[in-house]
């Protein structure tokens, strides 16, 4: 699940492409098939843009374009609120998250010690496991967090901020920790060994060459813990109090009520921000390539 | 990993003569493993009170008793929300789900399969282009895109509209198991098409071309030797299609309304609105078990192959 290296510079190429290429009517049938798919997964997201500039108040009818919904959008003060706590959550959990997932990279490829596939596993599990069975989890540990805090020491905690960041750094130490360590992967153990020759101390050689080395890669895993956070609805549902909701919790309440024009304008700003995100991370993919 | 074979370094240079001292080579090793434990465990701890032990919470949870306002007592110990487990009502919504996942499962593999055969047959420089438009809608925001299928399947959408000879002015797309569907296969066919395409870009097409000259047509070299090589993505693609669609909670939520419930939202709505959380801890415990099988099966296919 991580960012999928776009180079493939080093396939095994065949001389000639007449034999794998299928035939004619069977690569008809392929392109075909190509297009249908990229008309699947573009035309919902251009259609919801196209309707966030329909003056109407009904979604379905066109009568003339305007910012009408936008305006209505940058006044909502229940729309900035959730948004300044989405804003406040993502950047909590991705600066946590990013320090946390890169040195569990570090520790488990660059070293060996025992107990370290059970690690691996833990580490694994938060990437695969269903976001509802994550959410619950995080309520019930909350839950009777807050009973102990209060029996042994006579504080009272609640949901909110806090809670939904350390939920959301949860999950994203994991997602960082696959994509650095891809990068780590890659890297050649005898850079850092040349700087220990030339009497670097280990944190310097981890300063010097280390670190610039996986940069991308620590970039790369930042971006997509931001992503996650940004965009995550069912556990930050469970454990937001009240007051504390984000922008996703916020829309997934209004959607279920059912469809307005307000939710369209909402919903082009996030999909442009999470857009922004992607190509920032291709971006970053690619610099990494071309290293 | 190399890290395993590499002489350790330390700060004070070593003497030269270190292979004759197998104590001190030793006592460098175990500072190097004591010092790679160290620094991952920070992480290791919040995993483990963050993520490990809410587990362990659900685990106990789901052996708890329901009072009648719906607190949940941790005495008591016992099985009644397994047994509720197989209630009919329960086994019609996994049963649902199930049925719902592996439908979603099968449609992406269908159209995914040809796809990233597709991608991977172009040249490197299209493949690097189209790779990238299939990532950009995978990384925007799911509750969005499955938004806009409610706009297009709803009431006033393009479909009910053209489709209302067919339908009858009662029918509608919208809260059937189509649209669940519909809204699982957008949101989860990258998932099917990116492992597909890992595995299909890294064959050895050279061996079709042998199948080729053994006079195999088209046809067969696919299924003899094409469909064999590319298993693993295929397994690996229907395993991160079918477990975030089994689990599933926001699609059914916005596309499947009241009648296609699935086990993910039940869940939640022992939380949210029921408050049986012992039982609800049994549905997650549930779900989870399923989620392991899928991954067990993708290890060995995965060990297997290798």
């Amino acid at each position: 699940m991580s960012l999928t290296d776009t180079s493939g510079a080093s396939r095994p190429l065949v001389a000639d492409d007449s034999v794998i290429r299928p035939k004619r009517g069977v690569e008809r049938l392929l392109a075909g098939n190509a297009w249908l798919v990229f008309a699947f997964l573009y035309l919902p997201i251009l259609l919801l843009f196209v309707l966030s500039f329909n003056d109407n108040r009904v979604v379905g009818v066109w009568t003339e374009p305007s910012l009408r919904w936008y305006r209505a959008m940058i006044t909502d003060s229940a729309v900035l609120g959730a948004l300044r706590n989405s804003i406040v959550v993502a950047f909590i959990s991705t600066v946590v998250s990013t320090i946390l997932g890169t040195a569990a990279g570090l520790s488990l490829e660059r070293f060996r010690y025992r107990g370290q596939r059970t690690y691996d596993g833990l580490l694994y599990l938060p990437v695969i496991i269903p976001d509802v069975t994550m959410a619950v989890m995080m309520l019930l540990f909350f839950v009777q967090a807050f009973d102990l805090l209060g029996a042994m020491l006579g504080v009272s905690a609640t949901f909110g901020i806090g809670t939904i960041s350390l939920s959301h750094i949860a999950f994203n130490i994991s997602f960082v920790a696959v994509v650095v360590r891809a990068r780590i992967v890659g890297l050649d153990p005898s850079l850092e060994e040349a700087a220990a020759d030339l009497y670097a101390s280990r944190w310097q050689a981890f300063r010097r060459v280390t670190l610039p080395l996986i940069a991308p890669g620590v970039a790369g895993g930042a971006l997509l813990a931001l992503t996650l956070s940004l965009d995550e609805v069912v556990i930050t549902s469970f454990v937001a109090g009240p007051g504390s909701t984000t922008l996703p919790v916020y829309v997934f309440g209004l959607v279920r009520r059912g469809v307005t024009p307000l939710i369209n304008a909402v919903s082009v700003l996030m999909l442009v921000g999470s857009m922004l995100l992607v190509l920032a991370s291709l971006l970053l993919s690619r610099q990494r390539n071309t290293t | 990993m190399a890290a395993t074979v590499d002489p350790p370094r330390t700060q004070t240079p070593t003497p030269a003569s270190a292979p004759d001292e197998p104590g001190l080579e030793r006592a460098a090793e175990q500072a190097e493993s004591r010092r790679g434990f160290l620094i991952g465990l920070p992480s290791l701890l919040y995993l483990v009170v963050l993520f490990a032990l809410p587990l362990v919470i659900v685990v106990v949870y789901s052996f708890a008793t329901r009072s009648r306002t719906g607190r949940t007592i941790l005495a008591d110990w016992n099985l009644s929300s397994y047994a509720r487990l197989f209630d009919p009502l329960v086994l019609e919504i996994g049963l649902r789900s199930l049925w719902l996942a592996l439908l979603t499962t099968v449609i992406s593999l269908v159209v995914g399969y040809p796809f990233a055969y597709y991608l991977a047959t172009r040249s490197p420089r299209v493949r690097g282009v189209l790779l990238v438009l299939v990532m950009i809608p995978f990384w925007s925001n799911f509750l969005i895109r499955t938004y806009a299928w409610r706009v297009i399947l709803g009431r006033d959408g393009p479909f009910v509209r053209f489709l209302e000879p067919i339908l009858g002015t009662e029918g509608q797309l919208l809260f059937t198991p189509f649209a669940v569907v519909v809204g699982l296969v957008y949101g989860y066919l990258p998932f099917m098409i990116l492992p597909l395409y890992a595995t299909l870009e890294r064959l050895d097409f050279s061996l079709v071309e042998a199948a080729r000259d053994l006079h195999a047509t088209g046809w067969q070299a696919f299924w003899r030797v094409t469909w064999p090589l590319s298993r693993p993505g295929v397994v690996a693609g229907s395993i991160l299609v079918f477990i975030p669609s089994f689990g599933a909670y926001v699609t059914p939520e916005i596309l499947g309304g009241g009648r296609t419930t699935m086990i993910g939202s039940y869940v939640v709505r022992q939380f949210l609105s029921a408050r049986d959380w012992p039982f609800g801890s049994a549905l997650s415990v549930a779900i989870l078990a399923v989620m392991l099988v899928a991954a067990v099966v993708y290890f060995r296919t995965r060990d297997r192959e290798a």
